[in-house]
């Protein structure tokens, strides 16, 4: 078992990446990159050798590696406080403004922040004025997204997060449970489109009044984290609002002075200057 | 003469701990010396969805005000940091933090592994670990890390531990250079600071 990876051989494998399948990740955080890499060795019994080889001669794999590669554990409502600021604060403010307004997860995973959303616009009565928009890397963690169908055993924490958030009914209201998994109501999806998109190569494609993006961009190094900030920025409506992570911070990058910070615990800014 | 082998090349002191280890915590931040020359980064099994409460307890009773870093912030001398609720904590090279939210390990998240072995990896041989009280197996493998690097290593006293299932799984994977009481470890942590004077 490989259980340490040399910093060139990092390299080499992101190299042949970018080079050979137009995916840019020579600019993540390491430490994690390198676990997320030992892992896909251990789970493929693969050597760095024969990892290498696959990505340059298989055409296909690289869609299992990506999906294994990038980090896909969420939580429904994770962080309650911040989902009762959305209901209780930032979106009665959006509403004062607009009667119809549009929102972007982006680097949705496997679609529980999205379907957390959908279910607080739906409690507010205002699901049918809001548009959503989902977008991730990883193509397989998509369709999983679009399916909102999880484990059974994944319902304890989101149901105690739906609790903590004082949701109006009970999170199974909104579910079916059959063999040994939970799928939520379709209906909550009727207003958002997934697609696949690359926060580091893709391009601005749409003006926001909201994005999330928590806990995707620890992923990153800082270079980059301030590059794909300013993506953010760009894709923002003047006085539009970002959501990240809650050990997350805006105070190190470029366009930071362009946001206002509106709720410090729960990491929403405002952008307030163009 | 000291009783223990230091220089004044270390660069970081990692402490992880479980179960029974928050006297034992406070008791070492309570009474470091105020002029303790190193970055202090602990990771600590907490309840997962409680966000707030315990770096607030765990301040009260230190001498250095203590953190839950953000992501990509810089370690610094003087720093007492604590892995925050639901987050992995690694080291990076450049000496900052960085935050994940993997899969569990050891059942955990924060991991002390995790903390432990990319402190290691940074660090090599100028790093200090400390393994207190706990009820899994978590941070015996950073331990290990920290000693194949040419760290310096410590487990607190087995028989002091509310529960020693931590600091066993330590000294059966790895050679521990000190088995200390908590008292040992204060008497340590002085001794470190005389070392930078």
């Amino acid at each position: 078992m490989v259980t340490d990876i040399d910093i060139n051989d990092l390299k080499r494998i992101t190299e042949l990446i970018h080079t050979k399948h137009g995916y840019d990740f020579r600019n993540y955080a390491m430490s994690s990159f390198k676990r997320r890499i030992l892992r896909i060795l251990e789970l493929k019994n693969l050597t760095i050798e024969s990892l290498l080889k696959r990505l340059n001669d298989s055409p296909v794999f690289i869609n299992e590696f990506l999906d294994e590669l990038t980090v896909n554990v969420t939580e429904m409502f994770r962080d309650p406080g911040f989902w009762r600021a959305l209901r209780d604060e930032i979106i009665p403010d959006i509403l004062l403004n607009h009667q119809t307004f549009n929102i972007w997860h982006a680097g949705c995973s496997s679609g529980e922040e999205v379907l957390s959303m959908a279910i607080l616009l739906r409690e507010m009565g205002i699901h049918n004025q809001v548009t959503l928009y989902a977008t991730d890397l990883d193509a397989t963690i998509l369709e999983k997204a679009k399916a909102i169908s999880y484990p059974v055993k994944n319902m304890e924490i989101n149901e105690k997060n739906y609790i903590r958030y004082e949701g109006k009914w009970s999170l199974r209201d909104y579910c079916k449970e059959e063999n040994g998994k939970v799928t939520f109501d379709k209906g909550l999806l009727a207003n958002v489109t997934f697609r696949r998109h690359d926060l580091v190569l893709g391009e601005v494609f749409n003006k926001f009044d909201l994005i999330l993006c928590r806990n995707v961009m620890i992923y990153f190094n800082q270079a980059l984290q301030n590059e794909v900030l300013k993506k953010f920025h760009a894709s923002l409506f003047k006085y539009g609002y970002l959501a990240i992570g809650s050990k997350e911070s805006l105070i190190w990058c470029d366009v930071a002075n362009r946001f206002l910070v509106v709720n410090n615990e729960e990491k929403v800014y405002k952008k307030i200057k163009d | 003469m000291s009783r223990f082998n230091l220089n004044s090349s270390y660069k970081a002191v990692v402490i992880g701990g479980s179960a029974g280890s928050f006297q034992g915590i406070t008791k070492i931040l309570s009474q470091l010396p105020k002029t303790f020359p190193l970055p202090i980064i602990m990771c600590l099994h907490r309840l997962k969805h409680v966000r707030n409460g315990f770096v607030e307890a765990l301040s009260i009773k230190s001498v250095f005000p203590v953190v839950e870093p953000y992501d990509k912030e810089q370690i610094k001398k003087g720093g007492v940091y604590l892995a925050p609720s639901n987050y992995h904590m690694s080291v990076e090279l450049g000496n900052y933090f960085a935050m994940s939210t993997e899969e569990m390990v050891n059942n955990s998240r924060p991991a002390i592994d995790i903390t432990l072995s990319t402190a290691a990896y940074v660090y090599r041989e100028k790093l200090i670990g400390i393994l207190l009280s706990g009820a899994n197996r978590d941070g015996g493998l950073g331990m290990k890390h920290i000693k194949d690097r040419g760290g310096l290593t410590i487990v607190q006293e087995p028989s002091e531990c509310m529960i020693d299932t931590m600091p066993r799984a330590a000294l059966s994977l790895t050679k521990i250079d000190y088995v200390l009481k908590t008292d040992d470890i204060v008497n340590l942590m002085n001794e470190i600071d005389k070392a930078y004077r």
